[in-house]
């Protein structure tokens, strides 16, 4: 019997007009699955925030869900600059954006803050030049 | 699961088994079996899409007749404010209502009274900021079962007050009452209804405990009589009936329902599938700034509703127009009437594939390898809406791989390369007896 299902996502640089796909994606399949409304919103919102942070600010990267019926894992590996300051990052309002993007509607500093507050626990791993990886896990409670 | 009364129905003799329907509906409700579309009954919201796009008229939106008018002693016509829109001859409300007396009513209703009512406790409850930001309209009963079905995080989102419909169909029966001295069940509500949904409401009671609407009357139905009295109306025939006011016979058009409520910002969106995809953007959290939703399945609004037959933007433009001169007045509701929905809406999981997560994602799997193997060029030839609905129905145990006409094509070539193989077998076989003799 399957205990866990594998879900691997490609987000693509500056593609504003694919944001989101991924998160719908993840969305129906939770719904197939039968996972509770709450869970199912939790997940939409951290993963739709990620995926704008990985086109925005991180020249795109893939993004791993791993789905057990107690928990998901959201795991956002991107291709970016790196975080410089983790903790002013996670500070709502504070935005690197710059001015196109902030036209665009994006950048209002609230990323990172709303996936802490959609997820149940959250890892940051940063390397200035490397990359950001972004690890959520999303309690199902019963 | 339970299912419910649907007012769209499928008429067998004319359906021909083509893909229209299945392709456009927007909860994947239809499939072609044995030649004949089939509508999956927990699925189907009655948004009518497929009534409108099908070729053959083999959809319909069932409601009540004329007839049923004689099992009362008083009829009122309670009316959409999108059949105003529906007339080449008039632009003149009072003509519209008048001829209503002629088809057999003996009073009208204006629902657009029961929509300004709606729109000022609307404007109340936003203003209070009890709301759920953004607040959705609960006005359009296919958007209530979209939510229903898909969108369980939105529940919380609608504002819970009844259809203006509704509580026209209470204010018309108290009236009615004083006017006549009848008892409440010797009066007759109809419902003169734009779309199949409303009649599934009514059916169905949702979200009231029992709909006070008796009747529910397609406007289609009463059109070609309707426009016989309308226009050989006399001058002296023209009774002065409208009481309703100017924001409320705007709701028949997309946009005058937003309008009305006052919101700083409003949005308001028509069209089933563009419903959809608003939808997806609120519960990812991108409209959170958001006041108030208007959300109507039908393209142009109520205008454009399955069960009309003037060309919505026809009739969009009349109203409009209608709707220059005419004043914002309005007539109070009686305090006794409650706004209030008797029953929230319940969140109907029918997409999930099993009721244990692990089997769930166990048939998920077998899915994905399904459709892996599938071309996804989404013909429906099988009879399911696309390939990967296919590989769902295949392991929910409705279809078999061969439904595809590709996959199907692959399994006769190797039937017939076996064959061949076979027979060739068999040659040997013969040869090597003949070469014994």
């Amino acid at each position: 019997m399957a205990d866990v299902m594998k879900l691997q996502f490609e987000v693509n640089d500056g593609d504003f007009t694919r944001a989101g796909e991924t998160s719908s994606k993840v969305k129906k399949t939770l719904t197939q699955l039968g996972f509770s409304p709450i869970v199912i919103r939790k997940v939409a919102i951290a993963m739709y925030e990620g995926e704008i942070n990985m086109v925005i600010h991180a020249n795109g990267g893939t993004i791993d869900v791993e789905i057990y019926s107690e928990k998901i894992l959201i795991v956002m590996q991107d291709k970016g600059p790196g975080i410089a300051d983790i903790e002013k990052a996670m500070q709502a309002g504070f935005s690197t954006a710059d001015s196109k993007v902030r036209e665009l509607g994006f950048g209002a500093g609230m990323g990172l803050p709303n996936m802490k507050k959609y997820s149940d626990e959250m890892e940051i791993t940063t390397e200035i030049g490397k990359g950001t990886c972004v690890k959520l896990t999303i309690n199902v409670k019963e | 699961m339970e299912t419910y009364w649907h007012s769209v129905t499928l008429n067998k003799d004319l359906c021909k088994g083509c893909t229209h329907c299945l392709k456009l509906c927007p909860t994947q409700a239809i499939r072609v079996q044995g030649g004949k579309a089939k509508i999956l009954k927990e699925r189907c919201i009655d948004c009518g899409e497929c009534i409108r796009v099908c070729p053959y008229h083999a959809k319909k939106g069932v409601a009540d007749s004329l007839d049923m008018l004689k099992n009362f002693k008083h009829n009122v016509a309670l009316v959409a404010p999108a059949f105003y829109g529906q007339f080449s001859r008039t632009e003149d409300i009072n003509v519209i209502l008048s001829a209503l007396l002629d088809l057999g009513f003996d009073d009208v209703f204006e629902v657009a009274r029961g929509a300004q009512v709606i729109s000022q406790k609307t404007k109340e409850l936003l203003k209070s900021g009890e709301l759920m930001k953004p607040a959705i309209s609960s006005a359009c009963p296919a958007v209530l079962r979209l939510i229903a079905i898909k969108f369980p995080n939105l529940i919380p989102n609608v504002v819970p007050l009844k259809s203006p419909m509704e509580i026209s169909a209470e204010q018309a029966r108290c009236e009615a009452i004083e006017k006549t001295g009848f008892k409440p069940c010797e009066i007759g509500i109809f419902f003169i209804s734009p779309c199949a949904a409303k009649a599934t409401f009514v059916k169905g009671n949702y979200t009231v405990k029992k709909s006070e609407v008796d009747g529910v009357i397609p406007i289609k139905d009463i059109c070609i009589e309707m426009s016989r009295s309308v226009n050989k109306m006399a001058e002296e025939d023209i009774k002065n009936l409208r009481v309703s006011g100017r924001s409320g016979v705007l709701w028949a058009t997309s946009g005058g329902e937003a309008e009305a409520t006052d919101a700083q910002k409003h949005i308001a969106v028509d069209e089933i599938h563009n419903i959809i995809k608003l939808f997806e953007d609120i519960e990812d959290g991108k409209m959170d700034d958001i006041d108030y939703v208007e959300a109507l399945a039908c393209p142009g609004g109520c205008v454009g509703g399955p069960l009309t037959t003037e060309n919505s933007f026809s009739a969009r433009s009349k109203i409009q127009r209608m709707c220059k001169n005419l004043e914002d007045n309005s007539q109070p509701f009686s305090d006794e009437i409650n706004m209030y929905w008797d029953e929230a809406i319940v969140y109907r999981p029918i997409m999930n594939l099993d009721s244990d997560i692990n089997i769930a994602m166990q048939k998920m799997n077998e899915i994905e390898e399904l459709y892996n193997e599938f071309p996804k060029l989404d013909c429906g030839s099988c009879g399911s809406p696309s390939c990967l609905a296919l590989a769902e129905d295949i392991v929910r145990g409705y279809a078999k791989e061969t439904d595809c006409i590709f996959k199907l094509r692959e399994k006769v070539s190797a039937l017939a390369r076996d064959m061949l193989e076979l027979e060739s077998q068999n040659t040997l076989f013969v040869n090597k007896k003949t070469e014994d003799k």
